[in-house]
């Protein structure tokens, strides 16, 4: 057993301050949709845009680190054991079985979390970026995009990935619930370190460079 | 060699004279300034540079109106002329974009209906005297023009309601104790000043009939109106009189219900980049009045007036919202008209008049306006199948980028029709002396009849009522700020432009269909992921049990 320091801190304060302005924006952003009344639309969406400047300078700050320090290499997909992966949610968590994957700081993601991951950083992310800041900006579009798109479908587009997003929050949630304890992949998000079986570890052959 | 010449003596004494008397004059000054009396301060209110009490030619006695008028032009030369030229005196409007013939002479309105016919009842609000004809241009002489109603600061100069716009020379009934006093016109002529509130109010707070039956944002409160009511004509705020925003020049008074400013792009008026008009927010306000950019990304859409007049007839004076003809008529069981109250005291019931509803903190309607306002005049047909009929109609849309979203009271009631004929009939209400005028014989085919003979229209002698509704915007009783409406009132589900459906608004319009698919998937995903753990914790059990 090997005390190892998987989430540096950089990556577990983008992943935190992220978590609460996602949730924030959520609640927020469907005030706005009109699903609720809680702050009332005016301050919703004051706070909801300045919410969204936030996670963009946050998010500005995770791509320069992500780049620099070569951890964008984490999100890129395999195949590798990515059945097995799927084969343990699906059934070895019934039956008792040992999680196929163990995490080291070359691979801190199982495959289907980097799927997942992935994603959400390529399709859902953008797509609320592009028909959120298009949404704030409304009034500064110039002529030829006002000929071509409606706010309506601006909104339409940030609604269905806003819905995405609340999906992958949820399944986000559950699946970090699901360790050896309740708490046991929450922890090193946490605190950083996580107790690694170096035998295991070994196993997991690091994404090629 | 001696040392200075006389001539260069004499230069250097006068000098030294010169100091000397100069500083002398300097503290004599200084003294004279200490020791003064403060000169009187000039009243900034009443800047003018004449005193009318003195002019010989306004010490009078006058006999009637138009000899005051005839004193007034001896100095002001051109004033009638200019008045004459003006739409409160035509009471014309010839629309620019429509071509509609308008103004007072022409249109049918859904209170009293027309002018004519109805003559020196409704032109005891034209600003002359004697028109008692509408099928004529209103008189030609100068001495016709009424300068007092427009100018009288004492406040007891009063028009006839029955005087053809001539004011009352004598008691109509001396016997009266609490009968208004005619006014004494030279002591008005000696005070005459510019327009006040009192001056426009006395026809624009009464126009339908009452204290703010017709406008709704215009009534007898807004002369001393407290703050919370209008911002701008309160004491407590800008004091405004209309014509500190209803700029007027050569007598022409600017802002127009015909051909609205619904959206003024020229932003502060400062010399040399004017409209010669203050009529619009903008005047003075600006394009970008706000603080928060987001509520200045409003302005191009949707007109200042919808936001900070949250309601209408918010000063104690209820404004009639429906008139229905149809019910005028009825008399009592001993054959005397009728006069019914309703639990707030408004008038329900006027034989001569039918039936009326009223309202306070009234919430506008919104419509999109560009500023064009088309008329269902007398002469255009309408279709009865097609109830309410537009008295008058506001033109606009999302698309057109000069239209703004601007509050309207909305008039209801029903009014005569010729249904053979498809079009509004011109109905004879009042007259001091005929057998035919509604509001004395209560006999509506023959008012009817009378009132199409005179103004010439065309009259199948069939009768009937149509529901009409007929646009007013609201402009005035601008609320303080902390009034303003919230956010929610437009942006919710139901809100107050629930009816405006062509374009996206947030918060109010969705995809029902992504909505309910979004909201399955999750609640989907989430009974999975409950189902899981639950299965999950079930097998564990089972595990360790085993």
């Amino acid at each position: 057993m090997k005390r190892e320091m998987i989430y540096k801190r950089f990556e577990r304060f983008w992943h935190w301050s992220q978590a609460v302005l996602i949730f924030f924006l959520m609640f927020t952003g469907f005030e706005i949709h009109g699903s609720y009344q809680a702050l009332g639309f005016g301050p919703a969406a004051r706070l909801h845009g300045l919410a969204a400047y936030a996670l963009i300078g946050l998010w500005i700050l995770a791509i320069f680190w992500h780049l620099t320090t070569g951890e964008w290499r984490q999100y890129l997909p395999t195949t590798d054991r990515l059945g097995a992966v799927v084969h343990y949610y699906l059934i070895g968590t019934f039956t008792g079985a040992e999680h196929p994957f163990r995490q080291t700081t070359q691979a801190k993601h199982n495959p289907l979390q980097r799927l997942a991951y992935l994603s959400f950083k390529l399709l859902i992310s953008p797509a609320i970026w592009i028909s959120g800041l298009l949404y704030l900006f409304y009034n500064q579009w110039p002529v030829w995009l006002q000929d071509s798109i409606s706010l309506g479908s601006v909104a339409l587009v940030h609604t269905a990935a806003a819905f995405a997003m609340l999906i992958f929050v949820i399944a986000h949630v559950y699946m970090a619930t699901m360790g050896k304890t309740l708490f046991s992949l929450v922890k090193p998000m946490i605190t950083g370190y996580e107790e690694t079986q170096e035998k295991r570890a070994f196993e997991n052959h690091p994404p090629s460079r | 060699m001696t040392g200075y010449s006389s001539a260069r003596y004499a230069a250097l004494a006068a000098r030294a004279f010169i100091l000397a008397s100069l500083v002398t004059l300097l503290l004599a000054m200084l003294l004279a300034i200490n020791a003064a009396p403060a000169a009187a301060a000039l009243d900034r209110q009443a800047p003018s540079t004449a005193d009318h009490e003195h002019f010989e030619e306004l010490q009078g006695p006058f006999a009637s109106g138009p000899e005051v008028t005839e004193a007034c032009l001896g100095c002001h030369t051109e004033a009638a002329k200019q008045l004459q030229a003006t739409t409160h005196w035509t009471w014309e409007y010839m629309h620019p974009e429509t071509r509609q013939l308008l103004g007072k002479r022409h249109v049918v309105n859904s209170f009293c209906g027309s002018v004519t016919s109805n003559e020196p009842f409704c032109t005891s609000c034209h600003t002359g005297y004697g028109w008692d004809d509408m099928r004529q241009e209103p008189p030609t002489a100068d001495n016709r023009v009424d300068c007092l109603v427009c100018h009288d600061t004492t406040g007891s100069y009063w028009k006839s309601p029955t005087g053809a716009g001539h004011p009352a020379y004598e008691l109509p009934d001396p016997s009266d104790e609490d009968a208004r006093q005619p006014p004494d016109l030279a002591q008005v002529a000696q005070h005459i000043g510019p327009t006040s509130k009192q001056n426009c109010g006395s026809c624009h707070f009464y126009g339908g009939g009452g204290d703010g039956v017709k406008h709704g944002d215009l009534d007898s409160s807004l002369i001393n109106a407290p703050l919370s009511l209008d911002v701008h004509m309160s004491a407590d705020g800008a004091d405004f009189a209309c014509a500190d925003c209803h700029t007027t020049s050569a007598h022409s008074v600017s802002g127009s219900r015909y051909l609205t400013t619904a959206r003024d792009t020229q932003g502060i008026d400062v010399p040399g980049h004017t409209d010669f008009s203050r009529a619009s927010c903008e005047s003075c306000h600006g394009d970008a009045p706000h603080q928060k950019t987001k509520l200045n990304d409003h302005v191009d859409q949707v007109a200042c007036q919808s936001c900070h007049i949250p309601e209408f007839a918010r000063g104690g004076v209820a404004t009639k919202t429906w008139w229905d003809w149809s019910t005028a008529g009825r008399l009592g069981e001993d054959g005397e008209p009728l006069r019914i109250r309703d639990d707030d005291g408004h008038l329900e019931y006027l034989s001569t008049k039918g039936n009326f509803r009223y309202g306070e903190n009234v919430v506008p309607e919104y419509r999109w306006f560009d500023g064009e306002v088309r008329y269902t005049l007398r002469s255009d047909s309408l279709d009865d199948s097609q109830q309410p009929i537009e008295i008058n109609s506001v033109k606009g849309s999302h698309a057109d980028s000069t239209s703004r979203i601007w509050p309207f009271k909305v008039m209801q009631g029903k009014q005569p029709y010729d249904p053979v004929n498809q079009h509004l009939l011109v109905n004879h209400v009042y007259s001091a002396d005929d057998d035919t005028a509604l509001w004395s014989n209560f006999d509506w085919a023959k008012a009817l009849r009378a009132g199409t003979e005179y103004a010439d229209q065309p009259y199948s002698g069939e009768f009937d009522f149509v529901e009409t509704r007929m646009h007013w915007p609201i402009t005035h009783m601008v609320a303080p700020s902390k009034d303003a409406l919230a956010c929610s009132e437009c942006h919710s589900r139901n809100g107050r432009l629930a009816a405006l459906t062509d374009f996206y608004l947030p918060a109010r319009d969705r995809s029902v269909w992504l909505d309910r698919a979004g909201w399955s998937a999750a609640l989907l995903v989430l009974v999975g992921s409950l189902a899981h753990a639950g299965g999950r914790i079930m097998t564990r059990r089972r595990r360790k049990r085993s």
